[in-house]
């Protein structure tokens, strides 16, 4: 008997690429915090961490074993299910966002077509958005929960930023979706090996994205809810042990898919850059791991670039972040939208 | 006033249009990072590397012997004396017949102590011995568990003996070159 048209196959096939993903997404997280550190020594003319293994290569799996053991400690006076459902959101929502990305071509098992995404939802990018935004309650609700001062003001900061930068983000997106004319992550990649990538046609758009990626993220020049020297550690002041653990690499994890999401979005997904793959005759299981390896080296670039900004640009003022995000980029984002919009008219015309 | 060329005026005028989007200069910074990203690295990896200390440095006293590995110290005190921290104590005791091989003088210290949780490495020891018998070496940093292990005793303080263990009285005396 079949419900809903779902056989037990398509349940194994989605069930082991989420294992895969969610797996991936912990993997790449707990190396980009070592990754952070690395390059933030070099950037200092240091070495970074180089004692735990080889080169420093073990030092993430020690971070997180002190993590582990260290005291838990929940405040007396905090809301305890909230204090616990803080951390748990966020990275929740860390890893929700991965559902809907291609992460290569399909492959082919057996006679079936196995697209290698685990919901190739119509309203894809939507969805993206959707789940970016609960990625504040998150925040909201960890900051609050702590009945500290401190916790719920960088909260309330942490709020206002990612929804002052929600606006250009999504600004800056329609004007892809008037290119692809699609919501589907599969088809906005697919529009782009037929056409190009989308950064050839919008610039703009992409640094406005990427501005506001970054706002997202949390990340300096935009990391206002954890400014320590203003507000202590932020949010997460009263954290400890494997909570402050989660809020730390949920932050990680969201690097990772914004990466992702940016390289899916502007740069081709998994497209290898002027060559026609699909000429080489070579097995499409291979075609898929290629695939994949190229879309994870473009994220990997944007991770980079992340940690780069962070260790060039120092924090900016809270008046200016609000008026660099509504008089800034809100306007040129619309600008953006705008002169697209007529392009593509005058085009079709 | 100016006391280095180095000094820069601070620049107020207000920013430029290209200025206030920030973007040419966030590129220009991070060019700048991107450059040090691939610079030599200014760390000295302690415990494998060690930095060079200038010949005159203050570290961990050491107490001298001649070159037959006679102790120089003949416990008179000037030392303690000399001490703006008080760290130094000593007992004195008289060379009976037979340890001549043993101490340089008829008179010598029996105990010596320093606490070093109280030794400010100011070298003022060093200056008031009129006997040569106690120098500031390249030593540093020393670790303990506990309060009682900062206090050293004689043994702890006496060079090598110069005939048994060569090595290490060159060492002690900073004669070898103290680099990495």
């Amino acid at each position: 008997m079949f419900l809903l048209a779902i056989d037990w196959f398509l349940i194994i096939e989605k069930l082991v690429l989420v294992a895969f993903i969610v797996t991936l997404s912990m993997i790449v997280a707990m190396y980009a915090t070592y990754g952070e550190r690395k390059i933030a020594g070099w950037m200092q003319d240091r070495h970074g961490p180089n004692r735990a293994g080889p080169f420093g290569l073990l030092q993430p799996l020690a971070d997180g074993g002190k993590l582990f053991f260290k005291e838990e400690i929940i405040p007396s006076v905090s809301n305890k299910f909230l204090f616990i459902l803080g951390p748990a959101l966020a990275m929740v929502t860390a890893l929700l966002t991965s559902a809907v990305i291609p992460w290569g071509p399909s492959l082919t098992i057996g006679d079936r077509l196995v697209p290698v995404q685990i919901a190739d939802i119509n309203i894809g990018i939507l969805y993206v958005f959707g789940v970016v935004s609960l990625g504040v309650y998150g925040i909201m609700i960890g900051g609050w929960a702590s009945n500290n001062k401190f916790s719920l003001l960088a909260a309330i900061r942490g709020a206002s930023q990612m929804v002052s930068y929600e606006l250009p983000m999504g600004l800056a997106l329609i004007a892809v979706l008037m290119l692809s004319g699609d919501l589907q992550m599969s088809k906005i990649v697919a529009g782009q090996l037929e056409n190009g990538w989308n950064i050839v046609y919008q610039p703009i758009g992409f640094l406005i994205f990427f501005v506001c990626a970054l706002a997202e993220c949390n990340r300096t020049p935009f990391d206002l809810a954890e400014a320590e020297n203003e507000l202590n550690m932020g949010y997460h002041q009263e954290y400890s042990s494997m909570k402050l653990g989660f809020y730390l690499f949920a932050e990680y994890i969201n690097m990772f898919i914004s990466g992702v999401v940016m390289a899916t979005l502007y740069f081709g997904g998994y497209d290898i850059p002027f060559v026609n793959e699909a000429s080489w005759g070579i097995a499409d299981y291979w075609l898929s791991i290629i695939g994949f390896v190229v879309l994870l080296s473009k994220a990997f670039f944007f991770i980079f670039m992340f940690m780069w900004v962070r260790w060039t640009v120092p924090r900016f003022r809270y008046d200016q972040l609000m008026k660099l995000g509504w008089k800034s980029l809100i306007p040129l984002a619309l600008v953006n939208m705008l002169v697209t919009a007529a392009v593509i008219l005058w085009l079709k015309k | 006033m100016q006391l280095t060329q180095r000094a820069k005026q601070v620049d107020r005028r207000p920013m430029t249009w290209l200025e206030s989007i920030y973007l040419w200069n966030i590129a220009k910074g991070m060019m700048i990072t991107l450059r040090h990203l691939f610079m030599k690295k200014k760390t000295v990896q302690y415990p494998e590397e060690k930095r060079t200390f200038s010949k005159v440095f203050r570290g961990l006293q050491i107490l001298n012997r001649d070159e037959q590995g006679r102790e120089n110290c003949t416990a008179c005190g000037l030392c303690a004396v000399a001490c703006p921290a008080e760290a130094i104590s000593m007992e004195a005791a008289e060379r009976q017949p037979g340890e001549e091989h043993l101490y340089r003088e008829e008179k010598y210290a029996a105990k010596y102590e320093i606490n070093m949780l109280r030794c400010i490495f100011c070298g003022y020891c060093e200056e008031a011995c009129p006997k040569d018998a106690i120098y500031l070496s390249q030593t540093f940093a020393p670790s303990n568990y506990g309060r009682d292990g900062f206090i050293y005793k004689k043994q702890d303080l006496l060079i090598p003996h110069p005939i048994e263990d060569p090595a290490g009285f060159a060492k002690a005396r900073g004669e070898k070159s103290v680099t990495n």
